[in-house]
């Protein structure tokens, strides 16, 4: 047998089990199904997975840039900036999430006149993620032998060099795949922003839902929808991953 | 070379590495600096090669006294080149480019021109097929070939080992030990840290014993094995020896 003859059967064989387990828990259910309705809400859905896609990509940029920042501040040596950044990365990692929505949205947003909800979640969001970045860049930062540093700098190599050449290229195949999952989480986690009335996918689809009542068809759009833009990043990263590759 | 130390003192936490070391050398191409386990070698070894700084004492390398503040560390490590124990290969270049990176980035040396260089120094250890490859691909003994090349291309006035056979098997000790008596044989200045006795006393010009953070004992290669004074290094010496077929 081929490789590829292999590769294809294992996942006919994966895609046929588990759709079996669902089928044959949707027969037990004998639920109507009631796909045409969703056509009735498609603008809601489109509309939302749009917002979703939007505040995902922006709060991944700022997410990245907060951790970098923030795994900085951790190693950096003026006390202030050290504790600045610990006392970020443990709050946020030691509330839940939709603590910290309500209290910058209705709080801080309120007395700052931050109040367009867009932004703020953007923002709320990207401080969230932004602490478990700031983790995954400095457990990997830690990760790179002390070796390489101190060889760079027999070699003459300066302080930015050393970054340049050095340590960021071994840094970004260590923390891919880690922030790969941060970053699934985070569109995730998006969904919670419903709870400041941004139109966001989660929140248009249970608004639909109210409209068509038909509950598993919408919800399955939502896991599709959700799917649509997680499965990418993973196909990215891989892609990124064995292009960044080198045996070790 | 010529290396005048007076009075080096470093201590870590407390921990006196280096206490009170004196060296004057001549006209030396080869220095092998040996002792025991915690005594103060590398210490002395990461100091001549800007690497650490010492709390006080002077260091005149070929004529040029070494100051200890950051710039004129930076540039004294532009007059040296080191070889590590664990070989420090950066992994995520290729052989050819843990070469061609350093020239290029911190020499300033034209591309075309450090990748001539590069091919030269492979062509020259045998590297040749395995330009390419990246670090980890290689055995422990290509490994350190590769980093032997890598400071070689630096044109260095002064090349320091640190221990560079001590993670390698004896036969490919043997293969680097060789490797460096050629550099010797191409008048090329170095300085070695070593447990290999043997090494030290048949390719190096000049030893110098290091224990409790000073030189207890120095001399010429011919006659120091011989005609010690020093209790301690004929001790040091014998029971090494003592061992060996």
């Amino acid at each position: 047998m081929t490789d590829r003859v292999r590769k294809i059967s294992a996942a006919f064989l994966v895609s046929a089990a588990i759709g079996l387990f669902f089928i044959y828990a949707l027969l037990k259910l004998d639920y109507h199904w009631q796909w045409p309705v969703l056509l009735t809400t498609r603008y809601k859905f489109f509309m939302g997975f749009l917002v979703t896609l939007a505040i995902s990509f922006f709060s991944l940029i700022l997410s990245l840039l907060l951790g970098i920042l923030a795994a900085a501040g951790r190693r950096s040596k003026p006390l202030f900036f050290r504790y600045l950044a610990t006392v970020y990365v443990e709050l946020i990692r030691g509330t839940p999430l939709l603590v910290q929505i309500l209290v910058f949205f209705y709080i801080i947003g309120t007395a700052y006149q931050l109040t367009n909800r867009y932004v703020m979640g953007v923002l709320i969001l990207s401080v969230f993620s932004g602490a478990y970045v700031s983790e995954i860049i400095r457990a990997g930062l830690e990760s790179i032998p002390s070796a390489q540093i101190e060889t760079a700098r027999s070699l003459c190599f300066t302080r930015f060099q050393t970054y340049r050449y050095i340590i960021i290229p071994q840094l970004s195949r260590i923390v891919l795949p880690p922030l790969t999952g941060q970053f699934a989480s985070l569109v995730k986690d998006s969904s919670l922003l419903s709870f400041i009335a941004v139109n966001e996918f989660t929140k248009n689809v249970m608004e639909a839902d109210s409209l068509n009542f038909a509950t598993f068809e919408n919800y399955t759009v939502l896991a599709i929808g959700y799917l649509l833009i997680t499965l990418p990043i993973s196909w990215l990263t891989r892609r990124l991953e064995r292009k960044m590759h080198y045996a070790d | 070379m010529q290396i005048k130390i007076r009075d080096l003192h470093k201590s870590y936490q407390g921990m006196k590495a280096l206490d009170g070391l004196n060296l004057n050398i001549d006209d030396v191409r080869s220095l092998a600096i040996i002792g025991p386990s915690g005594g103060g070698k590398t210490t002395l070894l990461r100091v001549l090669g800007g690497l650490e700084k010492p709390d006080s004492g002077e260091i005149v390398l070929n004529g040029k006294a070494m100051r200890f503040d950051d710039a004129s560390l930076f540039e004294h490590r532009k007059r040296i080149a080191m070889v590590f124990q664990s070989y420090n290969l950066f992994p995520h270049l290729s052989v050819i480019n843990n070469i061609i990176l350093p020239l290029t980035k911190t020499r300033q040396t034209e591309p075309h021109q450090a990748r001539q260089t590069a091919e030269q120094l492979l062509d020259h250890f045998g590297l040749t097929d395995h330009r390419n490859k990246f670090p980890s691909q290689l055995s422990g003994g290509q490994k350190q070939r590769v980093a032997i090349a890598r400071a070689l291309a630096l044109r260095p006035e002064v090349l320091l080992f640190d221990e560079p056979t001590s993670a390698l098997d004896p036969e490919i000790t043997a293969d680097i030990l060789e490797v460096i008596n050629g550099l010797r044989s191409e008048n090329r200045d170095l300085i070695l840290v070593t447990h290999e006795i043997g090494f030290a006393r048949h390719a190096c010009d000049y030893v110098a014993y290091v224990s409790a953070g000073r030189v207890v004992t120095e001399g010429g290669s011919e006659h120091i094995y011989e005609h010690s004074e020093s209790e301690e290094f004929r001790r040091f010496v014998s029971r090494i020896i003592g061992w060996k077929v």
